[in-house]
Parts: structure tokens; sequence; C-alpha cells
């Protein structure tokens, strides 16, 4: 290929002479697989993934108390996020006499202790409706904008649970992002990130010392 | 009787083909990928299932590293010089040289109090790369105020381009009230919409 015959048509008399050119492509390749390798080592085929957050405005002199979403005590879920990829988690209102009504959780996404089970435990419901309906995007029935409008609108759904995520200061980062997957993972349409209280705190460390603290709570009762 | 011929073989390998192959995987590279945007610290970002890209440009990347340190990365270089008059104002510095003015465009972080933005500039690359590394980042606050240097910034720079996306790059391993205080003063500057960098992770079987 990369030679070329000359001087086949020279017809003289005598020895006709046969020259054929080459050109070497060798270096021309060393260059490219150069190029290539320096591509390859400095940039990035793909672009950086993201998980959109909407955290509400600090001022909530404007907010009146009505306006506030109450949540409806049954369907809230409480989880805090502890020190050394801890989750603590109970449901509903907080009962800081009994210590037991905090559970532990983990992040392994398997088993009875992890928090996807039990979120989609909690959000059976919906969980089914979604993948029902991912199924219908995958075989192509519905397009991406009426999935992603159908999701929103069975998301609302006013039974579903609504999680609270409480990170404390031992928490990172990636516990954040973590639980906040779950909730993408579990279709939970409604959850919060709040800060620690007191009383949280307080529901951590009696769990840890298993209920030694529960006395301190009775007589406030 | 017959001689035997010696043929004289070509060791000639037609590299025609490789090149051709090679050419072609070049172009493909070039085509599809983005440069890494140098960064004084290399983070680990967290896995989510989350498939939302990130949008090419006008983004404003805020990066904090394990240590709580807060970087600021602005894409475009007009938007840059713009936030970097407004700063100087803002903070009554003197006015900044052409080359000083040229040298943050070409710097793509931020990360240095303001204080130091003039000696900052004036070093080589290289030992701006230096500082970076040392220096304790954009100061933070947790209110609001002149001490709150990473909430002016971001500030002028949505003033500098209104359609400015916001994007946190963390480590890993940062622990959460170094994160919250970058989050807490988005809050006050009603930034309430932003992403978080993440790299992908498959989303569980049956899900």
């Amino acid at each position: 290929m990369a030679n070329l015959d000359t001087g086949g048509g020279e017809a003289k008399k005598g020895k006709p002479k046969k020259q054929t050119l080459r050109v070497d492509f060798t270096p021309m390749v060393d260059m490219n697989m150069l190029l290539i390798t320096f591509f390859m080592f400095c940039t990035t085929l793909s672009k950086p993934q993201t998980m959109d957050i909407v955290l509400p405005t600090k001022d909530n002199a404007q907010m009146k108390d009505e306006d506030k979403t109450k949540v409806k005590e049954s369907s809230a879920i409480t989880v805090i996020l502890g020190e050394n990829d801890k989750i603590y988690c109970y449901e509903g209102q907080p009962d800081y006499e009994n210590w037991q009504s905090v559970r532990e959780m983990n992040y392994s996404g398997e088993g009875d202790q992890s928090l996807r089970n039990l979120l989609l435990g909690k959000n059976e419901k919906i969980v089914k409706e979604i993948s029902k309906l991912k199924n219908d995007r995958y075989r192509k029935a519905i397009n991406e904008e009426q999935f992603k409008e159908k999701s929103a609108e069975i998301k609302k759904d006013k039974d579903a649970p609504v999680v609270i995520i409480k990170p404390t200061d031992g928490s990172t980062y990636k516990n954040m992002v973590d639980v906040l997957d779950e909730m993408q993972i579990c279709s939970i349409g409604r959850y919060a990130v709040v800060d620690m209280g007191e009383a949280d705190s307080f529901l951590v460390q009696n769990y840890m010392e298993k209920g030694a603290l529960s006395a301190q709570a009775a007589p406030k009762k | 009787m017959s001689k035997v011929k010696n043929k004289k073989h070509d060791t000639f390998i037609d590299m025609t083909a490789m090149s051709d192959m090679t050419v072609l995987l070049l172009t493909f590279f070039m085509l599809t990928a983005n440069f890494i945007p140098k960064e004084p610290v290399q983070v680990m970002t967290p896995a989510s299932v989350s498939e939302i890209k990130i949008p090419e440009y006008d983004v404003l990347t805020i990066l904090i590293d394990p240590t709580g340190r807060v970087f600021l990365n602005l894409d475009k270089p007009e938007d840059k010089e713009a936030v970097l008059k407004a700063i100087g104002k803002a903070y009554n510095l003197p006015n900044f040289s052409k080359e000083q003015i040229s040298s943050f465009r070409n710097q793509t972080s931020i990360g240095v109090s303001v204080r130091q933005l003039h000696e900052f500039l004036n070093k080589p690359m290289d030992e701006q790369d230096q500082m970076l590394k040392e220096s304790g980042g954009v100061p933070t606050d947790t209110i609001l105020g002149p001490s709150n240097q990473l909430a002016k910034w971001i500030e002028l720079s949505k003033q500098a381009n209104p359609s400015l996306a916001l994007a946190i790059k963390a480590d890993q391993q940062t622990p959460y009230p170094m994160v919250k205080k970058v989050f807490s003063t988005l809050q006050d500057l009603k930034e309430n919409r932003y992403s978080l960098i993440t790299t992908l992770r498959a989303m569980p079987a049956g899900l």
C-alpha cells in the first residue's frame, strides 16, 4: 500500500529499471500513538454526574406556621446520620423514654438492617408504580418527558413517607450523598435535610447507652 | 545443476493500515474528550445513581477538600475578569494591572484570601499553583459579612453572569460541618438550587 511502482512506463531498451517508492509510516504511527496516550491521560470521556438538590431559604420570617406542611406523624421517618457511617432512625414522633424506638441502620442496601429495605418497605406502592413506569420507558411505550411527568405525579402521593435527614457533625459528605441516593433509589419524593436538634442528640446518646438516659427524659413529661 | 537461489526477502512492514487506525482513534479521542480542569486539590467525589449531567458551560464549581478548604472555579474568562474587578471594588483593593488580569484569566482556581490577591497574581503560574496548594482556600464564615469571602465571590459571580449554575464538588471524606458551612452560605445568598457532583454508580437491579 505504501509503495509506488515507478518506471514501469519507461520503455527503454535493455533493462527497464523498476523502482519502488516506499513511504515509511513508522514514525507517523509512533507520533500518533504518543498523541493518543496523551489524550487518554489528560482528558475524561464522561462528564461528571450531578445530583440536584434544593434546600429551603433560611429566613423563615415570611413563612407562617400554617404554611409549613405538617408532616403526618405516621408517615415521617427520621434518619440521623451518625459517626463512623452509622445511621439511626425512628418513625413518627420520637419516644425519648424508650431507647428501642431508635434503630440502627446501615448503608449496605441488603439485609433487614439496611436503610434501603426499610424505605422500600414503607414506600412499596410508589416503588411498584415507578418500576412499572420504568418498564414502560424501557419498552419505549412512553418517552423521557412523559416519564418525568408521571413519576413526579406518583411521588406526590399524600400517603408516601416523608424522610427527614439529620446529619450530625460526625458524619461525612459521603454519608449525606449516600442517603440522598437512597431517596432516589427508593423513589421517595419528599425528603428534607434538617439540622440536628438537641433532642435528636439525646436520642442517639440514649440509644448508645442502651436507655441509661431514659430516666432523665421521664420527669420532663 | 540447479543453484539454490537465495532470495533476498524484504522485511518492510506496511504501516499504512496501522497509521489509519491510530489517526482514527486520535480523532475519536479529540472529538469526545473534555479536558480535566486543573485543580489545586484532588478530590474523590462520592457515587450516586443520579444520571443528570453537569451543564457544559456557565458553571461555578465550588471545590471542598477533606480538610474543609474551599476553592472556586469559574469557567468563562470574561466572567472572571468582571468578577475580579468587582471584588477589587468591594474590598477596596488597588486597581489590577493588565498583567494581573490576564494572569487571573489563565488561572483556573480561585483559592486565596482577597488580601493576598495582588501578591498571588504577580507570581508566575507554577508559583501560583504552589501557593494555592499551601493556602487555606477562600475564607468562609458561617454568617454573611466581609469575612465571608466565599459569599462575596459567589454573589459577584452571579451578578456578572446571572445564568451561572452552581455545582459543589466535595471529597467523600469531608466532614459534614465543612459542607454545611458552604450550604448555609448558599442559603444565605438565597441560592437554593445547586448540584452536587458525583460519579456514576449503577442502579441496583430490580428497582
